[in-house]
């Protein structure tokens, strides 16, 4: 066929359309697979890994703080938000300036050294892994951020407020992050040995369980407890923060993968089942044996299985997270009912009850479900059994309930001697809000 | 002058206001209070604990009427006040020594 080219700006336009046309069609090509570069920022990764840092903050405020705040009366309402929002601010300051160091900064079995203080070396273009390392660090902050939140619950309505900054500043030093760098840092004793604690069940939840335990025991019984009435003053507020720490658990048990991958997925994935089976589980047993279902009871259940699913999110598959989840929500009712008041002590907010119980249950658990046979990811290190595993798992657990609980008991006692930290009684009747920060919770009649 | 002192279930409050109403009551002042008589309290359970409450909602009516209206007010609360089951509350009478109107300092019963 002869192409007519009528003058000679038609060729030439004619020309350069059949150049563009190649070009498009070599663009259609398939390109070579890139091979996945390790230290090249991947901007998936990334852009999940900012979000999940956000989740995460939300789930200490306003989640956990509102969870708390519904609990106690409300003349103290007031104290636990100002506990928790200063706990976060505190933190933040302390991560930077050297915690985050002593978590990741080295590769001693112990502890990470001090080559990160400042944030020294941690710059806009520096990266960990896919992701920049500031996201890095941010992300890990806000699990430096909840886990002396938790402990709050433990010692309401009875601490002072400048005891509990001090008590925190210290914590956060010489347990959370050495604890954090024995699982998670570069060398860590726990993580060479194999253990699988994806998002915190030890770091986390055991830590801040069995210091709470501790403080309560420490601190003592608020006056009345047990024979005076103290229910919930807003069970609104309890269950409005036990959804938020639900949809951001997302961004703590996910986003503990640091990638945007099918890992976070299943994590996403299980700590959705474990959760909705723990909150029925709590919600069934306590009808059988209460005769009613309570909104306490199955937001508590429902705050057990997040617990219990967070060591095992990276490892289980979906059934293993229903059987993990129920457990947790069955086991966890007895601790914070029958078992704690058996045993007499004031966990006004059930953090033993719940995070150290529940962490306990899901670091064994995990240990058993992480078995390829039942639907799971594999075992950590060069473990190749079942019984392997959960004695690593017991290794951690026991592990941190004892350094926790001794380091948590000492810096307690020693506060104690040297400021005191526990509020007069007249403080206490009258309620810490007004008593501690000239503040009342709700002004109704204007 | 009497005054008239109502605790009666909270949820005839209404009821007892508009029989009120139509017998020509020009005002009341309530109060939400909470107590107890014979009717029992109820269990409460929080976590395992259970705790017995003793107290229970009311509401408590104030009205100061002229003498000769008494006996006209008190059974008309009664009627509406009343379900017949334990719990429908109590009247008190007391005698009122002197009603002022804040508006325009009248006293007596043209202040009622």
């Amino acid at each position: 066929m002869q192409i007519i080219f009528p003058d000679y700006q038609s060729k030439s336009k004619h020309i350069w359309r059949v150049i563009g046309l190649l070009f498009f069609l070599l663009a259609l090509l398939p390109s070579p697979a890139m091979a996945e570069d390790a230290s090249i920022l991947n901007s998936g990764d990334t852009a999940w890994m900012l979000t999940a840092t956000a989740l995460v903050l939300f789930m200490t405020i306003p989640g956990l703080s509102l969870f708390y705040a519904g609990m106690v009366r409300s003349k103290n309402v007031l104290s636990v938000l100002m506990q928790c929002f200063a706990i976060t601010s505190l933190m933040t300051v302390l991560w930077v300036l050297y915690a985050y160091s002593i978590a990741f900064g080295g590769d001693g079995p112990f502890w990470g050294g001090l080559s990160k203080v400042f944030l020294k070396g941690v710059g806009v273009d520096t990266l960990s892994g896919s992701i920049p390392e500031t996201v890095f660090m941010t992300f890990q902050m806000t699990f430096a951020v909840i886990t002396p939140a938790l402990i709050v619950g433990a010692f309401a309505e009875r601490m002072k407020f400048s005891a509990m900054l001090i008590f925190m500043a210290i914590w956060v030093t010489i347990v959370y992050a050495p604890i954090c760098h024995w699982v998670w840092g570069g060398g860590g004793w726990l993580g060479n040995k194999g253990i699988l604690d994806f998002a915190g069940g030890t770091v986390v939840h055991i830590n801040a369980g069995m210091a709470g335990l501790v403080a309560a025991i420490i601190l003592g019984k608020r006056k009345g407890y047990p024979a005076t009435h103290m229910p919930p003053h807003n069970l609104g507020y309890t269950l409005m923060g036990a959804s938020m720490l639900w949809v951001g658990w997302f961004g703590f048990n996910a986003g503990s993968e640091l990638a945007a991958d099918g890992v976070a997925g299943m994590a996403m994935a299980v700590t959705q089942i474990a959760t909705a089976a723990a909150a029925l589980g709590w919600m069934f047993i306590e009808w059988a044996k209460h005769g009613k279902p309570s909104v306490l009871g199955i937001a508590s259940g429902a705050v057990a299985g997040l617990v219990a699913i967070t060591p095992a999110s990276g490892a289980v598959g979906p059934m293993g997270a229903l059987a993990i989840g129920f457990a947790s929500g069955v086991g966890c009712f007895f601790a914070s009912t029958v078992i704690k008041h058996a045993l007499g002590y004031d966990d006004s907010l059930d953090v033993f009850g719940i995070h150290a119980v529940g962490g306990i249950i899901g670091a064994i658990l995990t240990g058993v479900f992480c078995a390829e046979s039942l639907g799971g990811a594999g075992f950590g290190g060069d473990i190749t059994s079942i019984s392997g595993q959960v004695s690593v798992q017991l290794i951690g657990v026991t592990a941190t309930l004892i350094y926790t609980g001794v380091v948590s008991a000492i810096i307690l006692k020693v506060l104690d001697g040297v400021m005191g930290i526990r509020v007069s009684e007249d403080e206490e009747t009258e309620g810490l809000d007004i008593s501690l920060h000239n503040e009342r919770g709700y002004i109704i009649s204007n | 002058m009497k005054k008239i002192e109502a605790v009666i279930k909270p949820f005839k409050l209404d009821e007892v206001k508009d029989k009120l109403n139509e017998i020509g009551i020009q005002g009341i002042t309530v109060t939400e209070v909470k107590g107890f008589g014979r009717q029992k309290g109820h269990t409460e359970l929080y976590r395992g604990a259970e705790y017995v409450v003793d107290f229970l909602p009311k509401i408590k009516m104030e009205i100061v009427i002229a003498d000769d209206r008494l006996d006209e007010v008190v059974s008309t609360i009664t009627k509406a006040a009343q379900t017949g089951r334990i719990g429908d509350g109590k009247i008190f009478i007391s005698n009122i020594e002197d009603t002022i109107r804040i508006r325009t300092a009248e006293r007596g019963e043209d202040a009622i």
